[in-house]
């Protein structure tokens, strides 16, 4: 398969915005012009793609899309299974098996999300200030796999995400001593490289470590700012062998190595994970996988020079370090406190484009552009001459990863 | 009827033909959970096979009500109009049921007080006639 190894040649996105602010466009139109930008940024045109991947439960199916977009002929359309935002990097990765086995030769990975035209995730779909049923309350018909095991977290009041992914950061907490000021110097961290950045939502909110202190408790020990923005936006990449690269405008950015995984019991995540074995509880889940992932990338931690780490909460990202053993289980804390995560003088310059906390929450496809655009010296917060970036999808729940590398 | 904790307008459980027995067995105020027949294993949420042995026989244990929090996280955001907030959300391990944890509430504590390790002991709260939830207040 000599030269079919698989690059991403292409990024593009659609304005970021807060949820409910885009709401003269619809969802498929800004999946769309995201990748119409991104084909156009490869030097490619629409005639080239003959795929398109996406992950959580995207509304936005291919087939429509490709029919919208005038692709000739869809040879290989594909839907990751893993849970929101864990599966980003999967569909990256399934777009590079893709090319690399010669089932399609340009393929475009998307991500579209209008939480206003649809429900807005952090409420998890419940609406507290409607009426209650007057029909006295009693169990209801499941219609799913998933309805079914949500069933033993409803009940009790756990349908937020910001209640779900405490459970495992509070253990966290109460086996390594990590502290508020940790998961809050993370928060500020990312707002600091937002600043930086046209694109994110929040570049013009300055944050302190007082700020955010003042910040409401949703789900202790998150506050409103340990948690990711809701978003509107749209963004894409495009990924074709290293072949056909040759002959693009841009610099390629080659995928060194992708994994998925899901630990034993892993299901879906902190909602009804509750028996995963203890080692793993209070972790990102991710640690198995990222030993295969530097495995296969024959690379080590300390070789990455950039991470795109996904970001719903703080907490997750904490353990997602120790996870991909840039410092030892329960080290997370100190390890932020050094300052290893900012620009740029930090060893690990995280979330160069705010992350999910402050330049958007997209599913993360935007951590992928973020680390195409950090080996390509296009960053706003550059480190430079980065060759190596590790991207992740979300942790806590069955997730994925990329490593990516300067070509 | 027991003592009220939470609003009737909260999420309703949602149950198949495989989980419906935990929601028939609460409703007479008796926590169950399920075991493989073959080896023994307990499991929660309940599933139609065993992950240990693959098999489908399983029956229902009756689990003492007797556990301590695992973790937990205080949430100050209502599901239902009327919630009386902030509430306790926790993983609770349960004493005698073959190592499982489940997702609960803890109840009757200021929740600033509650901590993991802390011994908690079952109550059911009626929330209708065929509707008991079970949640956890510390131990007597
Ligand atoms: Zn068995």
């Amino acid at each position: 398969m000599s030269g079919r190894k698989a690059c991403i040649v292409g990024v593009g996105e659609t304005e970021y915005a807060r949820w409910g602010k885009i709401g003269d466009v619809t969802e498929h139109a800004l999946a769309c012009q995201a990748i119409q930008r991104a084909v156009t940024d490869a030097g490619l045109s629409m005639q080239d793609v003959d795929g398109l991947a996406s992950f959580a439960e995207d509304r936005n199916e291919a087939t429509f899309l490709a029919a919208e977009l005038g692709l000739p002929s869809l040879r290989f359309a594909n839907m990751v299974w893993l849970p929101g935002g864990g599966g980003g990097c999967a569909a990256v990765g399934n777009a590079a098996m893709a090319v690399e086995t010669g089932q399609a030769e340009v393929v475009v990975v998307y991500r579209s999300l209008c939480q206003g035209q649809f429900f807005r995730f952090g409420t998890g779909g419940v609406d507290a200030s409607a009426p209650p049923d007057p029909a006295p309350p009693t169990v209801q018909p499941a219609n799913s796999l998933m309805l079914a095991s949500m069933g033993f977290a409803m009940p009790y009041g756990l349908l937020m995400a910001a209640a779900a992914y405490a459970l495992p950061t509070r253990r966290h907490m109460h086996l390594y001593g990590t502290r508020p000021e940790h998961l809050g110097l993370l928060a500020v961290t990312f707002r600091e490289h937002a600043s930086r950045n046209p694109r994110a939502v929040m570049g013009k909110k300055p944050m302190t470590l007082d700020d955010y202190y003042a910040s409401p408790m949703i789900a202790d020990p998150h506050r409103l700012f340990d948690c990711c923005l809701e978003s509107d936006g749209a963004c894409a990449v495009v990924v074709t062998t290293e072949e056909r690269a040759r002959d693009l405008s841009r610099r390629p950015v080659e995928i060194l190595a992708s994994e998925q995984g899901a630990p034993q019991g892993y299901a879906f995540g902190p909602f009804t994970n509750a028996n995963v074995a203890d080692e793993i509880y209070a972790t990102g889940g991710t640690e198995e996988m990222a030993n295969r992932l530097w495995g296969k990338a024959g690379l080590k931690p300390s070789d990455v020079d950039v991470a795109q780490i996904y970001d719903h909460f703080t907490g997750c990202v904490l353990m997602q370090i120790e996870d991909y053993g840039f410092c030892a289980r329960g080290e997370g804390g100190p390890f932020i406190e050094s300052g290893a995560l900012s620009w740029k003088d930090g060893t690990l310059p995280t979330n160069t484009h705010g992350g999910s906390l402050s330049e958007a929450y997209i599913h993360g496809l935007n951590h992928v552009v973020e680390g195409v655009r950090s080996l390509r010296g296009e960053s706003t917060s550059p480190v430079e001459g980065a060759e190596v970036c590790l991207v992740t999808s979300g942790a806590c729940v069955p997730s994925s990863a990329l490593v990516l590398g300067r070509k | 009827m027991s003592e009220r904790f939470f609003p009737d307008g909260m999420p309703q459980p949602l149950a198949d033909t495989t989980s419906l027995p935990f929601w028939e067995a609460a409703a007479e105020h008796r926590l169950v959970v399920q075991r493989c027949q073959d080896c023994g294993r307990t499991r929660l949420p309940p599933s139609p096979v065993c992950s240990e042995c693959q098999s489908d026989r399983a029956d229902w244990q009756e689990v003492s009500g007797l556990g301590e929090v695992y973790s937990f996280t205080i949430v100050h955001r209502p599901l239902a109009a009327d919630q009386s907030l902030p509430f306790v959300i926790a993983v609770i391990s349960l004493e005698g049921s073959g190592g499982l944890r489940m997702i609960s509430n803890v109840v009757g504590i200021e929740p600033e007080a509650v901590e993991i390790a802390m011994p908690g002991e079952l109550i059911w709260e009626d929330m209708s006639e065929t509707l008991a939830i079970p949640r956890f207040r510390p131990r007597s």
